[in-house]
């Protein structure tokens, strides 16, 4: 695993975290950000500060609307807050040119989306290469490597299946392989389990929790589900663009008040 | 990411044929209507380019196009020879006359035929202006210096032989001419007998078209007093056909013209007082937008359709710059493809209709051209569309 150590901003380990060797890896001050203008101005996020750090999950929960996909987007360096301040491992994302930011998603940051958006041309070996191809990798060196990481999460028996052979499960686990396959340091994930039902979304969670978090990594998932919450270790909680409470929890041990009353 | 690119564009096999087939038909399209208006202008000019040979064309000035026939005095021609860097300068009639075939000799036919023709007079020794062998169908033209000897053009013999039966030409071929051969006509009350059968150009002329040598055409001619229509001339090597016409307009005061600026003369002749080129030129150009509109459509809903795909590799950190390429080289596979077949039904129309009514020829010029319509096409449509894949924010990945 090639993870870059010495890429790292010694400044943005944390004094605070209780664990050793956690550090921030995202730090949010200030952040606001507004669609649209007149009637149909929206405030999506309202002056947000947030600490996200490495070794743990961390969720974003809250009800539909309220502003978790947008947060999220911004810390992915795939959206501009309006004001404030937005680090990645002290790298400030708001003073970067657009080509340096791209540059910097590309090494630095894992994608899972809730309509898995896989390339349906590509087979899932393919589709899992693609973070490689982007970083210059050969095509069959690219595709080997992402062989490895599909079979290592059970799915080396349909490596040549194209998405629209595989099920919803199979096709987020593709994605999920993608999200990892280039050894990112933050792996921001939208609603994983939304279009999935309830079973294949528990074996999902628990694979983003059991291959994708490291001590090294940080991983956010965004979700309104709340029969996957029991996942989160840290878990903000979010209403009318703000933070209203955060929450820190022993994932392994997931209690059975955190289950929605419908289990 | 090239290899992705054209996973992305030959994955869908339906969407990809269909692409493929747009830009067939643009091609294709582009190409027969292009031929079509190239060989309308031939048509127009096919007096002036069938006869070959000659570097210039000298005429009196007032002359405006083939048609326009202003006889000069003979001694023209030896001020033409006189000019300074004319190598050699001969003369040519071109005139109409009265074909009259008498029912004897019009085989099953009890009325005489009576044609009006075209009549080429080409000098006597050098027989410039003559078709070139290869366009020769029967006979021989060193003939043509025989007594009364004339050729015919194939075109339009069918009008003085209306009783032949004209439907075994396809099967014949070139042999079917022979039969022609020593067939007898009169024209202003002289005999002529036909030695060759050659191929021309179809004009808007529909009038057959005899040659002759000069000499003997002053005989088929009605009687006029001047018969020198134009003086043929080549120039020495290493004299450029322009100077040299130049030169002859200044000393002789009379017109002289290269063979093409000739040609073009006659073209806008056309232009101007038929309305012929400009009428085809726009039902030609409006089909080039026809193709070309289709072409772009295709291309632009192809990557307008594949947005969330280029959405989802911008966040994965796709460069805009990357995007483009890949676009571009999709647009170029394509663009390619259909180019290719597209002119190549374009080549089986034009040999299908070979030697029919339809004008068509395709100058080489024209298949570059519409490669770089279809090419350009499908770069502009995919630009339009990649502009908006540029624009996108890749947050629409998460919608
Ligand atoms: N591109 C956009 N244009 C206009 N309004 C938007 C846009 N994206 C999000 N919004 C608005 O911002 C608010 C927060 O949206 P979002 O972050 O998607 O919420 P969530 O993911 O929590 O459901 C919503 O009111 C939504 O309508
Ligand atoms: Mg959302």
């Amino acid at each position: 695993m090639r993870v870059a150590e010495e890429r790292r901003a010694p400044a943005a380990v944390a004094t605070t975290g209780d664990e050793a060797g956690v550090e921030v890896a995202v730090r949010i001050r200030g952040l606001g950000k507004h669609f649209g203008t007149g009637e149909q101005r929206v405030q999506a996020l309202r002056s947000i500060d947030w600490d996200v750090f490495t070794g743990q999950l961390t969720m974003i929960v809250g009800p539909s609307g309220c502003g978790k996909t947008t947060l999220l987007s911004v810390i992915a360096g795939i959206l501009d807050g309006d004001e404030g301040e937005v680090s990645i491992f002290g790298e400030p994302l708001d003073r970067m040119s657009d080509r340096a930011r791209t540059r910097f998603r590309a090494t630095n940051i894992g994608f899972v989306f809730q309509q898995y958006n896989l390339l349906p041309a590509l087979t899932a070996a393919e589709n899992a290469a693609i973070p490689l191809v982007i970083a210059g990798w050969r095509r069959d060196q690219a595709v080997r490597r992402a062989s490895e990481v599909l079979a290592s999460i059970g799915m080396g028996k349909k490596l040549a299946n194209l998405p629209s052979q595989l099920s919803g499960g199979q096709m987020q686990r593709v994605a999920i392989a993608r999200a990892l396959v280039h050894e990112p340091r933050l792996l921001v994930c939208d609603e994983p389990t939304a279009a999935l039902d309830h079973e294949t979304g528990q074996t999902v969670m628990q694979l983003l929790r059991d291959a994708a978090v490291r001590p090294d990594r940080a991983v956010i998932v965004v979700t309104h589900d709340n029969r996957v919450f029991q996942f989160g270790e840290r878990i903000a909680h979010m209403d009318d663009g703000r933070i209203v409470r955060l929450e820190q929890r022993a994932a392994s041990k997931p209690s059975l008040s955190d289950f929605s009353p419908l289990l | 990411m090239g290899w992705i690119a054209l996973k992305m564009l030959v994955g869908d096999r339906a969407k990809f044929l269909g692409i493929v087939m747009g830009l067939t038909f643009a091609a294709l399209l582009i190409t027969q209507q292009g031929s079509i208006f190239c060989g309308l202008m031939l048509r127009t000019c096919g007096q002036v380019s069938d006869i070959t040979g000659a570097d210039l064309w000298v005429m009196d000035p007032t002359v405006r196009y083939i048609d326009d026939v202003k006889p000069m005095l003979e001694s023209n021609l030896y001020r033409v020879r006189g000019v300074e860097g004319v190598l050699w300068a001969v003369p040519l009639y071109k005139g109409q006359a009265r074909v009259k075939i008498s029912p004897e000799v019009a085989r099953g036919r009890r009325a005489a035929v009576i044609e009006q023709v075209i009549l080429l007079g080409l000098d006597d020794s050098s027989l410039i202006g003559a078709p070139p062998p290869y366009r020769v169908l029967a006979g021989n033209l060193r003939d043509l210096r025989l007594p009364d000897a004339v050729f015919v053009d194939s075109e339009r013999l069918a009008k003085l032989y209306p009783s032949e039966d004209w439907t075994r030409v396809k099967k014949e071929g070139k042999t079917f001419y022979r039969r022609f051969l020593r067939r007898q006509l009169e024209m202003n009350d002289h005999r002529a007998v036909i030695v060759g059968v050659c191929e021309a150009t179809r004009t808007f002329q529909t009038n057959p078209v005899v040659y002759t040598t000069y000499t003997r055409a002053k005989n088929y001619a009605p009687q006029e007093r001047k018969i020198l229509s134009f003086v043929l001339a080549g120039t020495e090597p290493g004299v450029s056909p322009k100077v040299v016409a130049d030169r002859i307009r200044a000393q002789t005061g009379l017109g002289a013209h290269t063979a093409s600026d000739f040609a073009w003369m006659t073209i806008n002749y056309y232009a101007r007082y038929t309305g012929i080129p400009i009428n085809f030129g726009i039902t030609c150009f409006l089909g080039f937008l026809v193709g070309t509109a289709i072409a772009g459509q295709t291309f632009y809903n192809f990557t307008i359709e594949n947005i969330k795909q280029f959405g989802a590799l911008k966040a994965m950190g796709v460069t805009n710059v990357r995007i483009v390429g890949m676009i571009l080289l999709q647009a170029l596979v394509v663009g390619l493809l259909g180019y290719g077949i597209g002119v190549g039904l374009a080549a089986l129309f034009g040999w299908a209709t070979q030697g029919g009514e339809l004008a068509y020829f395709t100058p080489w010029l024209l298949l570059p051209i519409t490669a770089c319509s279809i090419v350009f096409i499908c770069v502009l449509s995919s630009l339009l569309s990649v502009q908006r894949v540029i624009r996108l924010e890749p947050a629409i990945v998460f919608r």
